[in-house]
């Protein structure tokens, strides 16, 4: 005990609480430290959600915990990556409570341009690799925008050679929207200036740009490390409003450059790329419209020259009634040959066909004896001696049923009934003959008896006059010759004259009276 | 051709572009006569077209407001660029 109360007897070092202690060093180290500068590379880097971004600066032999508060880093102008060489300004302060001490960083730069370049370097391939760079991506400027919207500082000397350069070609409505165009603010304020001009609507209250030009003046690497920003360079790569760049001057290039659809080198450069010359416009449009006049008066002009050849090469009506005319002749000089011609024709052709006739019947036999052939091969000796048969067997039933006797009866009939009838014809035809000569000289008996010529025996006379009998006296005077009628023989006599007969002397002798007086 | 835009419609662009066919077609010769007097008629609108587009190169400068979170709120002239 009472070593340890020796040991721990109080000398002239005064005790501290650990407090008291950690609350000395902080001071120390604070006051100390307020403000320094170093360089180092960027270590492990944590960036949680509270926007403190927690980092580790470091060289070859040790390690520096460093912070960087929310209100800084979202100002800083370098984003801290790791591995990326800086000049880090601030504060070391102690945290008691785990024994540690700290950077605060205030401000924290690229250190040199060297390191800067390398970084941008890696974040232009990063960007490449994802095709925000691909000429395909690249789009068609208008050949002469109504409104271009410009995304520069509204007072430097950058927005004054766009305008002045636009007004020389071409005047345009130009929007400007006010960025800052280095600095902290610079990159968030171009990318939302960016991605503000593409959300305006077609016809909307502010005209929306056909074209955007992205530019600022020249200046340090770091003055534009603000166009190198990943944020500016997606909106410029977003854009669907063609985009031209024009940061710096010619021999800057910044990551903006390789997202945009066409780089100038310069802000003027820009204007010019950005709309053509009026007057050559002008001018152009003059020449083409003089093209235009020249085009439909050539047109006409070749067309009247057309017509009028045309005109010239008509022909006169009439002569256009020659040529038919003639080809009717020519025609009615052919018709006779040309029926000739067919008479010969068709005569040629009867020639041939009558030519062609013996083949024909020929033919014709030779397939009826082919048939005659197919129809004597059907006749065979079997079928034959088959109908043969048939024809006997009706026959011989046939001649079963003639029976003679029946004949030799008939026959006999036949004999008598002739012979009786000849009998009769032979009795009848005498007894006929005998009555018929019997009847025919009785006739021939009357006849005698009624015949003139037996009166003219009597002695009665016939007188004719001409060639009729004359009974009356009227008859005869009026007859220049009479012809008198014996019993053998006639005489002919001149009547003299008339005188009527008393009526005793009718009788049938009335002609002899002329005969007598002749006579007298 | 693209006949069935309406002229007053077309940007400079493709009015120029059209009647640049049309200066083209007439100059080479071989269309319609009919078709050479609409072409004509048509290349002279266009060309009218045209002129009026460039003499309406009016220049318009103005800037865009913004509010406190950098939204555009509307313009207002630029004066002394």
């Amino acid at each position: 005990m009472d070593d340890l109360i020796d040991d721990d007897s109080p000398g002239n070092a005064p005790e501290f609480t650990v407090s008291e202690l950690s609350g000395a060093v902080k001071r120390t180290i604070e006051g100390s430290f307020a403000h320094v500068r170093v360089r180092g590379e960027i270590g492990r880097l944590s960036r949680p959600r509270s926007g403190h971004v927690y980092l580790d600066l470091k060289d070859d032999r040790s390690v520096l915990a460093s912070v960087i508060w929310k209100g800084v880093a979202s100002r800083l102008s370098h984003a801290p990556e790791e591995g990326m060489e800086v000049i880090a300004t601030g504060r070391l302060t102690t945290f008691a409570g785990q024994s540690k001490y700290q950077l605060v960083i205030e401000d924290l730069r690229p250190a040199g341009a060297g390191a800067l370049m390398a970084m941008l370097e890696k974040r232009r391939a990063a960007l490449a690799a994802e095709g925000l760079f691909d000429e395909s991506r690249k789009q068609k400027l208008p050949f002469l925008p109504d409104v271009i919207g410009v995304v520069t500082s509204p007072s430097g000397a950058v927005i004054r050679d766009i305008l002045h350069r636009l007004r020389d070609r071409f005047p345009r409505h130009v929007l400007i929207w006010p960025v800052a165009v280095q600095g902290e603010k610079c990159a968030p304020e171009v990318a939302r200036a960016i991605r503000g001009f593409n959300a305006m609507p077609e016809g909307g209250p502010i005209p929306r740009p056909d074209l955007l030009i992205v530019a600022r003046g020249g200046g340090s690497l770091e003055d534009l490390w603000g166009f190198n920003d990943e944020a500016v360079v997606r909106a410029a790569a977003d854009s669907r409003i063609p985009l031209i760049s024009a940061v710096g001057h010619e021999t800057d290039t910044t990551l903006i450059d390789f997202a945009s659809d066409q780089r100038a080198p310069t802000p003027t450069a820009a204007a010019e790329i950005a709309v053509p010359v009026r007057m050559d416009l002008l001018n152009w449009l003059r020449t083409q419209e003089g093209y235009l006049s020249r085009g439909v008066t050539q047109a006409l002009g070749l067309r009247r020259q057309r017509l009028g050849d045309l005109s010239r090469g008509l022909p006169r009506p009439d002569s256009l009634l020659d040529a038919p005319r003639q080809r009717l002749d020519r025609l009615v000089l052919q018709l006779g040959p040309a029926l000739r011609h067919a008479t010969q024709i068709r005569r040629r052709e009867l020639d041939h066909l009558a030519s062609n006739l013996n083949p024909a019947l020929e033919r014709a036999v030779s397939s009826k004896r082919l048939a005659l052939g197919r129809a004597s091969a059907g006749l065979s000796p079997a079928r034959l001696a088959s109908t043969l048969r048939s024809r006997r067997e009706r026959l011989t039933s046939l001649a079963g049923r003639l029976d003679p006797s029946r004949l030799s009866a008939r026959q006999s009939t036949a004999r008598d009934r002739l012979d009786d009838l000849s009998r009769r014809f032979d009795r009848a035809a005498r007894a006929d003959l005998r009555t018929r000569r019997d009847k025919l000289s009785s006739l021939g008996r009357l006849l005698a008896t009624l015949g003139y010529e037996a009166t003219l025996q009597r002695g009665y006379a016939v007188i004719r006059g001409g060639d009729s009998v004359v009974t009356r006296l009227a008859q005869a005077e009026g007859q220049p010759a009479l012809e008198i009628e014996f019993a053998d023989g006639k005489l002919g006599v001149t009547p003299t004259s008339a005188s009527p007969r008393p009526k005793a002397s009718k009788s049938p002798k009335k002609d002899p009276p002329p005969d007598q007086g002749s006579l007298f | 051709m693209s006949d069935e835009k309406p002229i007053e419609k077309m940007s400079f662009e493709e009015a120029i572009r059209e009647f640049e066919q049309v200066v083209t077609a007439l100059d080479r010769g071989d269309v319609a006569l009919e078709e050479s007097i609409n072409l004509y008629k048509r290349g002279a609108a266009l060309k009218a077209h045209c002129e009026t587009k460039l003499k309406q190169a009016e220049e318009q400068v103005e800037q865009i407001t913004l509010d406190a979170g950098g939204q555009p709120t509307g313009t207002t002239p630029a004066e002394g660029l």
